[in-house]
Formats: structure tokens, sequence, C-alpha cells
């Protein structure tokens, strides 16, 4: 939510991996032997800690379950302006004092909406410990909502919606949801739209903050330099305040329509693509193995068969990969590429190839063992930063994976064997479901 | 959801090894193998992984006339095989061993990287050091991977319109400079590479002594250095070209570039001043100017954001960036992207005032002593993160600078006052150093091929192609 500076140079690397969501991977980082603490407080709270006292500052990552998905219709985009909004002012500090002060004190508070939950990110040097967990005090039960920066947020969000209205990948994500999850919450874009944003009123914005920001529905992970005896008071008096329990979450379970393909005219050079269809819950027992299998198929970077295939053998994309997207009420798998216009209808027929070969259950030993070497030898090189620590504990409980998981996960991938993997690679792939948006100008394709 | 500025707390940034919680940087040890290849070694413990580098001294200003991107694409060609390892394997055998690589190019550098576990890390030099010498190429492999760079283009800038506006601006401020030049390449010569023109920057300029190794984590100087030098000690160094580019004349005449699009619906307007680096120009406002761009558009607190977001509700957007690190010039920019409705010549003319502003009356030491407080903070983050020290020495010892300078970072930074800032905004923000960049809307018109696309990327790009 973070509107972007124009013509920044970058460097070009061999390889990129867009990511337009936040996949499991990112609960699926760290491994090692970290120690997780499970923190329980006097006031009831519960969080995931590893203390890692190097460096003198702690990352804490939180999430309140229930988001955009939850929005009103026509106020799509609800969750996601509150979340630009809770650290524009709160208690006696209007949002000028507020900014200041997190500024002054190098603290970094920041809000996120996803479909499915209000996320929150907080870090800050171990001097300015107190200090911070107060103003996150402040910013989750007293927001102000002051008329300027509402209305500034406002015309931010707006003006970031016109410009993602013209950029491929937003459109070929947003096409991607609406269509395959036509009827659903899930359709709806978390970001909003022109005529929603213009609606939502700080009365909606203070009753999302009402039924949504409570201690039944909250999980909180800390990595850095604080104790577990430390934690626990600060997050009774962070948190402590808020209501019990939040409203129920009310979004029904639901599988993405199959098949179909959707083109949406634009005059690009390059076309972008988003496939993708339904796959594995995250706590089916079957969701190792289909995670081995994307692997395989468009997960492993230069090492999967997709980019094996549309880049190095044919030079058709740049970029092409997949992932497993496991939502709260609905299991995904998606991928993307980008494809110039001429050429773009090789790219797909490559992509439905493969994804049939999978779906047949056509995978060797070998492929089976590269993956697992890859995806149990990778697992602690992750374990590098408070931040990323922070924000897995949390996807950890999200999940209800337990404390433990970064001890057991590599388990659970060394457990797959070559016929779970193709049992479950023929339960979970299919060329026919395959739902594929193309935002550009192909002059072959039609839909 | 605020405007981040990004590369002032982050390009700039020092970083470190996260073992000792002393306020100082993170020591790293350094040393020079007899055939010239430098060596760096920043031990940290914790977590059994090393993170594994090796930087080239060249990087897209280098690359010969007419050969625009070069550089970049023989970056992805070093992933294309050599005497004893096939096509594509590198990055397969990295896989199987757990491990993440990629690698990327700069203006002045570029640099490969690998991630994995301590115990491979002999393994992953082998193989750096068997490409530092024995790249073999095939038409078969060199021709696809020409198609993907092209690809690459698409996507990362003739997709976008604040893309192509700002490789005019690039271009417009480096005159004469190589700098003017795009580092992916120009399309009409990316489309004329060849396996020949790949070979021979190869040959020149990958070679032990135009190289540094960086390895970050759970090793130490005493551990690396026997094996730095049985294996990239045993390559002979090679005479290398004179680094020689052409030189940045004065500059005298405002420039304007101004880029229309039906696929814009959010003008937007940058303005890019020519500005010394920490190795060219007058290098001692290198640290001023950082501590300027803080001051000026260093998050929700500075000058550009209270005055043309909040005050004047002007722009919903709005920063200032310079990056220090460049072997020659750089540049100083500022951007804004008005409210909805707001024409963007209100929006210039505020950016106009708050420079004038600077430029009379200075800014004053207490917002000097704040930036500088928020800044010295931001290199304890940094800290925290493996690739970020590697990152940031490499990036250094590749555009001029030692890893003393890195480590002094911070004290640099706390030493600037406002005096100094307000010497480096009269030197640098001046109108016929100036470049103006416009991003506007144009109405669809029959026939019109405008090559659009919607969004400036975000960050430097994370290569992050690891997917578990």
């Amino acid at each position: 939510m973070r509107p972007v500076a124009p013509f920044l140079a970058a460097c070009f690397m061999a390889a990129v991996m867009t990511t337009t969501l936040k996949p499991e991977q990112a609960l699926a980082a760290e491994g090692g032997s970290a120690d997780v603490e499970v923190v329980r407080t006097p006031g009831g709270l519960e969080a995931y800690l590893i203390h890692a006292p190097a460096v003198p500052f702690l990352s804490m990552a939180f999430d309140f379950e229930g988001g955009g998905a939850l929005d009103p219709e026509g106020k799509e985009g609800l969750a996601y302006m509150v979340s630009g909004l809770l650290d524009e002012g709160a208690g006696d500090l209007d949002s000028e004092a507020f900014r200041t002060e997190l500024e002054d004190r190098s603290i970094r508070l920041s809000f996120d909406a996803t479909k499915d939950g209000f996320a929150g990110s907080l870090k800050t040097l171990t001097e300015e410990r107190g200090r911070a967990f107060e103003l996150l005090r402040l910013a989750v039960t007293q927001p102000r909502f002051d008329e300027e920066p509402v209305g500034r947020i406002r015309s931010q969000i707006l003006s970031s919606l016109d410009r993602q209205l013209e950029d491929p990948q937003y459109v070929a994500s947003e096409s991607w949801f609406a269509t395959a999850f036509q009827g659903h919450p899930y359709a709806r874009t978390t970001q909003g739209t022109p005529a929603s944003i213009e609606a939502i009123t700080v009365d909606d914005m203070r009753g999302f903050v009402g039924r949504r920001l409570a201690q039944g529905n909250l999980r909180i992970g800390v990595a850095g330099d604080i104790t577990a005896a430390e934690l626990a008071p600060l997050l009774d008096a962070t948190f402590g305040a808020l209501p019990e329990e939040a409203a129920p979450v009310e979004v029904a379970n639901v599988e993405p329509m199959p098949g179909g393909t959707t083109v949406i005219r634009k005059n690009l050079p390059q076309s972008v693509v988003m496939f993708g269809h339904g796959a594995v819950a995250r706590h089916d027992p079957d969701y190792y193995a289909a995670y081995v299998a994307n692997y395989i198929l468009g997960g492993g970077g230069f090492s999967s068969r997709l980019m094996e295939e549309i880049r190095e053998k044919r030079g058709l994309a740049y970029s092409v990969y997949s992932y497993l997207y496991p939502l709260d009420h609905a299991s995904l798998w998606i991928g993307g590429t980008g494809t110039e216009n001429a050429r773009v209808s090789q790219s797909i027929e490559i992509l439905r190839r493969e994804v049939a070969r999978m779906a047949a259950g056509e995978v060797t030993q070998e492929e089976l063992d590269n993956a697992k070497t890859y995806l149990t030898g990778s697992f602690p090189l992750r374990l590098t930063s408070n931040d990323e620590i922070a924000r897995m504990l949390v996807g950890m409980q999200t999940a209800k994976l337990g404390p433990n998981f970064l001890k057991e996960r590599n388990g659970f991938i060394e457990a797959v064997d070559l016929d779970d993997l193709k049992r479950v690679a023929e339960r979970v792939f299919s060329a026919d479901r395959l739902h594929v948006v193309v935002v550009g100008n192909p002059p072959d394709l039609e839909g | 959801m605020r405007e981040t500025v990004l590369g002032i707390g982050t390009a700039a940034l020092i970083l470190g090894a996260s073992q000792a919680a002393h306020a100082g940087m993170f020591n790293p040890e350094t040393f020079t193998l007899e055939n010239g290849m430098k060596v760096v070694v920043i031990p940290n413990r914790r977590a059994p992984v090393v993170s594994h580098w090796v930087w080239y001294n060249v990087g897209s200003a280098d690359s010969p006339l007419g050969q625009s991107g070069i550089a970049h694409f023989l970056e992805h060609l070093m992933f294309k095989g050599t005497d004893t390892i096939p096509p594509g394997e590198f990055s397969r055998r990295i896989a199987r061993n757990g491990g993440n690589d990629n690698a990327f190019t700069s203006n002045d550098f570029t640099a490969y990287f690998q991630n994995i576990a301590r115990d491979r890390l002999e393994m992953v030099m082998e193989m750096e050091a068997d490409r530092m010498t024995n790249l073999r190429l095939r038409d078969e492999d060199v021709l696809p991977e020409r198609d993907v760079v092209l690809e690459e283009r698409s996507q990362r800038v003739d997709n976008d319109p604040g893309a192509r506006l700002g490789e005019a601006l690039d271009n417009a401020q480096f005159m004469h400079h190589p700098y003017r030049l795009p580092i992916i390449g120009w399309r009409h010569e990316m489309a004329q590479y060849d396996r020949e023109k790949a070979l021979a920057f190869y040959r020149d300029h990958y070679a032990p002594n135009n190289a540094v190794l960086i390895v970050a984590g759970d090793v130490d100087a005493a551990e690396l250095r026997p094996l730095a030098e049985r294996i990239y000690g045993s390559i002979p160094p090679r005479d290398l070209p004179p680094r020689t580019r052409v030189q940045e004349p004065p500059q005298e005449a405002a420039r304007r570039v101004t880029l229309s699009d039906p696929r814009v619906r959010q003008p937007s307007m940058s303005r890019s001043y020519l500005a010394p680096s920490y190795s060219a120009g007058d290098t001692a406002q290198a640290y001023p100017l950082q501590v300027l761009a803080e001051v000026l558009g260093g998050g929700g607190t500075s000058r550009l954001y209270r005055e043309l977001v909040v005050n004047q509700q002007l722009a919903v957007g709005v920063g200032a960036f310079y990056r220090p690190t460049a072997l020659d010039l750089s540049s100083f920019r500022v951007y804004a992207t008005p409210r909805p409705g707001v024409d963007l010549e209100a929006v210039e003319a505020a950016v106009d005032a708050e420079i004038r502003k600077v430029l009379a009356e200075g800014v004053t030491e207490d917002e000097v002593a704040r930036a500088r407080k928020r800044m010295s903070a931001a290199s304890v983050y940094a800290r925290d993160s493996l690739g970020t020290a590697a990152r940031t020495l490499g990036t250094a010892l590749t555009t001029g600078r030692t890893v003393e300078d890195v480590e002094a970072w911070p004290d640099r930074i706390r030493a600037v006052t406002a005096e100094q800032v307000n010497a480096a905004a009269k030197a640098v923000l001046v109108a016929g150093h100036s470049v103006t960049g416009l991003l506007l809307p144009s109405a669809p018109s029959e026939g019109a091929s405008a090559q659009p696309e919607g969004e400036a990327p975000q960050t430097p790009p994370i290569g992050d192609r690891d997917q578990s």
C-alpha cells in the first residue's frame, strides 16, 4: 500500500521471482535449530518468540483474523483503508505528532490488509521499546481518523488504484480472482475500487476496528532482542484493552471456477499471463506432496520444468513461476509469466502441456530426490532476519502448525515418497481446470 | 502506504554481521590473494549458512559502443556452462545442494551469489572459480537467452511508461557519460548480441584481479583463506583493459523530457540534478547529500511530504532520492505525484518553491540532527541480514571505496552539519544541471502505438526465486 517512486534505476538480475500475492512461502520460511518459545501472558494472550539478542532491536508481526473478504458490499477496500490510517494519529497525538514520534525514535510501524487478515508489524530498537509498544497500543485502541489524514490517505489510495488499473500484473491478478471466485467475497478486490473508496466513512472504519481488532483472533510473532519475561507484560499492556472476541468471520469455503481463458485487451508489447486452479488446503495430509510437486513444476526457480521449457529452451519469458496459495477458505495453485504478444500462445501451450504431464503423474525419483534436497537444505537459509522470522511465527499460528513446526517441517518433506507424489499430482493438477488470464494484445487468442 | 524513499537509508547502508552487540560496525576481515583478488569475510554465526559472492569490477557503463547492456547479457550467459558443467546445470547443482543463487548487473559492477549451508562453501567456490575462466558458449544456448533478455526488457521497461520515461531521464541527465545508457540495453542493440560479442567482453573483464570475493556467514578469515588461496588463488591474473570512460562535460542547460501515453492515468514528475558521488566530483558532499535527501523527502515528516502532501494537499506522494555509490557522477532526485484533480504544473511549482526555500533559508540544525539520528538507527536494522552486509561491501568495493569507508558510515553521517548540507544543496540543486521528467496521460488515438504499462518498479528487484 505504498505509492512507488517513479523512475528509480534498478539492478537487473538473472531471474526475478515476481510475487503479486503473499503466498505460503512466507510461513515456510525459517528453519534450523532456533527454539520457539510460546509466551503466555497473565492476561491470556499467546505469542511465539525467538530470542535473538545479537542486534539490539526486535521485530514483531501480528495478524487479526478477518480482512478484506469481510468488507461490506460497496465498501470494498475498508480493511485496506483502515490499514493506512491506524498509524496516522491516535490518542492525544494527531497525525503529525504521531508520525514525528515514530520517525524520531526510528520505530517502524505499519499495517496491511489481506483477503483473510489484518496484519501489522512493529520494529524498534531496544532502547525505544517501551514507547514503541505504547504507540502501537494507541494505534489499535484509540485511532483518531482525523479529517486531514482520512482525506490524504483516501486520495493516495485513489491515486494508486488509478495507476494499478493500468498495471498488467495487477489487472491480471484482480481479473483472475474476479472470474475464478465470481459471487464470492474472494472475487472482490482488497484494495477497493474508486467508487467504494469514495464511499467509505469514518464510521465504517471505526466499525471495522471495533468488530475486527480483538484478543481472540490475534496471532503474534516476535524475533530479536527481548526475553519472554520482558515481552509478556508489554503484550498485555498493548493489546489488553481490546475486546475479548472479534465478530465471527462469515466467509464460505469455495472452489475456484475451473477452466477458461480470459483475454483483457491492452496495447502492450508483452502479454502478462496469470494462471491457476484449485489445490489442497494447508492442513490437508497431501499438502507437502503437492508442495514438492509444485517445486518440480514451477516453484523451483531455475530448476523448474516451466522455467526449463518456457525460458531456458525457448527464450519465451524472463520470468515464469508458480506456487501453492492456501487461503483460509479456498486453496489455490497459481502462477504467472509474460511473453511478447506474438508468442504468448506458445507459452500457454507449453504451460498446459507441462501441467498435463504433472497431472498424469509423470515424475521421477530423481526429481523427487532433487526437490527434497533443495527444500530441506534451503529451509535454514532464511533464518537470517528478525522481520522474516516474526512473520513466519505468525504464519505458523495462522496455519495451526504448532510451535515445533520449524523442527518438524523437513520431516514432512522427507516423508513424501514417489507414490504419494504421483497420486497427489494426479489429484491436484489438471490442464483442463487451468484458468488463464492474459492481459495484452495477443493476435491469436480470444476469450 | 506512505511514499517510501528508497535508497537513502537503504542504498547507503552499512551493515554487518550481527554477532557483537557493540554499537560499532561488523568488523569484516580482509585480505588479498597473490593474483590480486580481494577477499572480504563477514563472520555471522547466527545460522550454519554462508552467503558467497563474487563481484566483478565491470558493469553496463563499460559496454563497448553499440553493445549497450552486453554486461547484463553476459551475466545471463554465465549460467550457460563450462568445460565441466553443462548448460543450466550451475543453478540446478546449487539447488540440489539446498542453496539459492542469482546474479545482477549495475552500472559499475556485476555480482554473482549463492546462499547455502556452510559445509557446501567449498563446492560453490569451485563452481564460481570454474566459470571465471572456463565459460563455454554455444549458439543454441546464447540465442534463446537473447530472447530472454528481450522479454526481460519488455517486462521491466517497455510494458511500463514510468520506466520508459526513466530511461529518457537518465539519457538526458548524462549527456556523454555511459551512465546515460540503460543497464539492460537498447532493444535494437540487444537484438544484435551474439556469442562472439559476449565472449569478447568476458575475456576482457573476467579475471581474479578484477574481482572481489565476499563471504558472509558461518565462517571466518582463518577458515576461508586456505580455500580461497587454493581455489581462486590458482587462477592467473590477466592484463585488464584500462577502464576509460568518457566523462561528462559541464552542464548548463536545464532539460525537460516528457512522455505522454494513453495508459498513464496518474501523471507524475521527477527532477534529477547531476550530483557528486562518493568517488567522483566533490566527494565531500556525498554525506551531506544523503542527509539532505532525508530532510527533504525521507518520510512522513520530511519537508516535501509535510508541505506538498499534508499542508497544501497538492500531492499524494513525494520523495527525494540520492545514491552516493557510483564510480563516476551520480544524481540527486526529487519526485512528486499530484492528487487526483491537481495539475502537474501546480505540483512542480510547489516542488520548486521548496527547493528555493532550501537554497534561500537553508535547513536547520534540528532537522539535520533528527535525520542523522534516523539514519544511524537504520544502520542497526541493516546489521540483521546476511545479504545486506555482502551487498553493501560489494557495492562499495566495486565503486571506488574501501571497507574502512563502509565501517565509518555511521560516524560520518553523525558528523554532518547543517552548514555542510546547505553548502551541498547550493552546489547541487542548480537548474542548469537538471532534467525534469514529466509522465502524462494522453488521449488514445488511432494508430498511436504506445508501448504501455502501468507502474514503476518499487525497489531494486529482489531475485528471490526461492519458493519454499
